[in-house]
């Protein structure tokens, strides 16, 4: 029991973090139905900007908590200038193009983000700086819950209900959920398409930055390729809750979390990438519209 | 067709441009990760045969010649030690290769070493299998047997430990073999393995493997893998509550280990080449030299490639050709060449017959802990 619960807190901190990145692949599918696949890479400067955020606030014995903010703050704001650089410089120009041109764009956005990635930054890993010190917050039984998973599970919930707020309480995120029901239609009525779409990216790409810190918490090697499986991880975890809808990204993103870690505990951690490729084969056989998406009907 | 032909001419005619060697060289082909999960190690590799030939040449060099170092960078990945050296040796015309530290790319590029009878000169690969390829095939480096069993009677004897755990790297050769005799001699002693978990390169994720072992209670947990995931692997296992001794092999010889693992990575013990603070005037004497060339106290990647250069060079003067043949005759013929790693006789089969050192981690530095002999 007791290393039954320890894997459950070991999956429930990455899965937060696939539901942070899945949120981002899920919202811009919600809305171009597009499959955004430079938005691993997005995650990847995240993680990236963040050391680099941490390095000019310099290196010292135990960091103030508010550097943690000011790091995670510093990566959002940067991935959410690329998100929507991103989108005006690639993907607007082919708006009217077929989908599959945007898909293969996306893949090119992506090879690019890697490879400038490892140009500008180097291709050996970093190590990001230790901004939390690790020690047992409270003890479950036996079980240590210490600072960095407590950590990234209350900061991905605070911006969590942060986005559920904006979509479901305010004028933009009404706009949002009109454009991924019909953007024709939502033209008509003088919602800006244009400006929701940058929105869209603002947001996710916001998000994946933070799950880049969060990341760079827990397991401290960063590199510029580590964009790849993470990204991966999440669209499978999007596609399992039912791509095009939020709430089913995070359920999706606890699930492979989850799953990942028991299969590693359990098993041998060898199988563990092949088994959430595994869920996606099994979830794409049995029910194509994911667990809680709906057929034909998608939102943001 | 006539096109075809026309191209063919062209590229032979470019080879041919390319390939001319200057007649007062010896090129020698150098390998190693230089990018990539281990360019620490590879780095540090690349150091030590630069500063070798360096310090040849102003001597004079070998056979009157200059040396060539030529260096392709594997990237880390075993496909690419291969091609590299097929690059060194045909289009390079390399007469003799240095490399690798990993045993995993030793063994992808040892197949083509021996095809084109170019002897190779393995600095740091410790995996027996390195070696087997053939007789053009040469480590001036201990063997993980040796280390294996070195490690399991430290832990055995010196530190009184009966329940040991095992966490091995599955897609490294050096990790596995290492593990394999580690386990057979602490069991043959008597001592029990807990758990025998497993990793592979690459992954930063190790607290699922570690809370499995955790429940067994193991006295140590014996990691013998690269640094990069042994940092990480003890900040996780302290994180959980694991505070048993962590040992390994020469993989955690590195300063990232420390830098990665912060605390974590106090009290470990690991066995390797040399020791930082051996007092031997030999050893400071390379170590003031490499600080002051490049900045870093070098770690056993640098100094055995530095030895494994100058026995090469060694062996090509003792030929007196630069023959593959003869390269090869006075190779195997080494007997105690005075390295920094101390004294090294090359065996029957081609490995080198040398002591190891263990080491303790104490606050961040590796504090020399025992000498034992081959």
């Amino acid at each position: 029991m007791e290393i039954f619960l320890q894997q459950l807190v070991n999956g429930i901190s990455w899965g937060s973090v696939y539901a942070l990145i899945a949120i981002g692949y899920t919202m811009v599918y919600g809305v171009l139905k597009l499959i955004n696949f430079a938005h691993g890479d997005v995650y990847m400067i995240g993680a990236m900007t963040g050391y680099y955020v941490a390095l000019t606030l310099g290196v010292t014995e135990s960091h103030p908590l508010w550097h943690l903010g000011v790091v995670i703050l510093g990566a959002m704001v940067v991935c959410a200038l690329l998100g929507v650089a991103i989108e005006k410089i690639a993907y607007k120009p082919l708006r009217k193009a077929p989908r599959i041109t945007a898909l293969i764009t996306a893949i090119g956005v992506s090879f690019f983000l890697e490879y400038a990635g490892q140009l500008i930054f180097g291709a050996d890993p970093k190590f990001f700086p230790q901004l939390i010190e690790s020690r047992p917050l409270f003890h479950i039984g036996d079980v240590a819950i210490t600072t960095i998973p407590a950590i990234i599970v209350v900061v991905s919930l605070i911006l969590m209900g942060i986005l559920r707020h904006i979509v479901m309480h305010t004028n933009v995120g009404r706009a949002m959920r009109a454009v991924a029901f019909s953007p024709d239609a939502a033209q008509m009525v003088g919602v800006p398409v244009d400006r929701i779409i940058s929105i869209t990216f603002i947001i996710g790409s916001a998000l994946a930055g933070a799950a880049g810190v969060l990341v760079g918490l827990n397991t401290p090697k960063i590199d510029p390729l580590m964009g790849i499986m993470a990204g991966l991880k999440a669209f499978v975890a999007a596609v399992i809750g039912g791509i095009g809808n939020v709430p089913g990204a995070l359920i999706g993103g606890f699930f492979i979390g989850i799953s990942e870690s028991m299969v590693s505990g359990y098993l041998s951690s060898t199988y563990r990438d092949a088994f959430s490729f595994l869920l996606l084969i099994i979830i794409l056989l049995v029910r194509p519209e994911g667990l809680l998406g709906k057929r034909s009907v998608e939102k943001v | 067709m006539g096109c075809r032909r026309l191209l063919s001419v062209l590229a032979l005619v470019f080879l041919a441009a390319c390939s001319k060697t200057n007649q007062n060289e010896i090129v020698i082909g150098e390998f190693s990760s230089l990018t990539g999960n281990t360019a620490s190690f590879g780095i540090a590799s690349h150091n030590g045969f630069a500063m070798a030939t360096e310090e040849r040449n102003a001597n004079g060099g070998v056979l009157g010649k200059q040396i060539k170092l030529v260096t392709e960078d594997d990237q880390g990945k075993s496909e690419e030690a291969r091609s590299s050296v097929l690059k060194l040796i045909r289009y390079h015309k390399a007469k003799a290769l240095l490399g690798e530290f990993a045993s995993s790319r030793s063994i992808a590029a040892a197949p083509e070493a021996q095809k084109f009878h170019v002897p190779m000169v393995s600095h740091g690969s410790t995996n027996p299998k390195v070696t087997e390829f053939g007789d053009y095939i040469f480590r001036t480096c201990f063997i993980d047997p040796f280390q294996g069993k070195a490690m399991a009677k430290f832990a055995y004897n010196t530190l009184g430990i009966r329940r040991a755990a095992i966490l091995r790297d599955v897609k490294n050769d050096y990790s596995v073999g290492l593990a394999k005799y580690f386990q057979e001699t602490f069991q043959a002693l008597d001592g029990t393995i807990v758990a025998d978990e497993s990793y592979s390169e690459g992954d930063v994720e190790f607290r699922s493997q570690l809370t499995a072992m955790k429940a067994l209670k193991p006295q140590a947990v014996f990691i013998p893998g690269y640094y990069t995931e042994v940092g990480l692997i003890a900040r996780q296992a302290r994180e959980l509550g694991i505070d048993v001794p962590l040992l390994g092999g020469d993989g955690w010889d590195s300063p990232k280990t420390a830098e990665i693992g912060g605390k974590a990575i106090d009290g470990s013990y690991f066995s390797n080449h040399y020791a930082q603070d051996d007092p031997d005037p030999k050893v400071q004497n390379f170590i003031k030299k490499y600080k002051a060339k490049y900045g870093s106290v070098p770690d056993s990647q640098a100094v055995l490639a530095y030895d494994a250069a100058n026995l090469l060079f060694d062996a090509i003067q003792r030929a007196g050709s630069t023959d593959g043949d003869k390269i090869r005759a006075a190779l195997a013929a080494t007997n105690g060449f005075p390295g920094i790693t101390g004294s090294i006789t090359i065996d029957p089969n081609r490995n080198a017959q040398k002591s190891l050192v263990i080491v303790q981690y104490s606050n961040g530095k590796p504090i020399f802990k025992d000498r034992v002999g081959s």
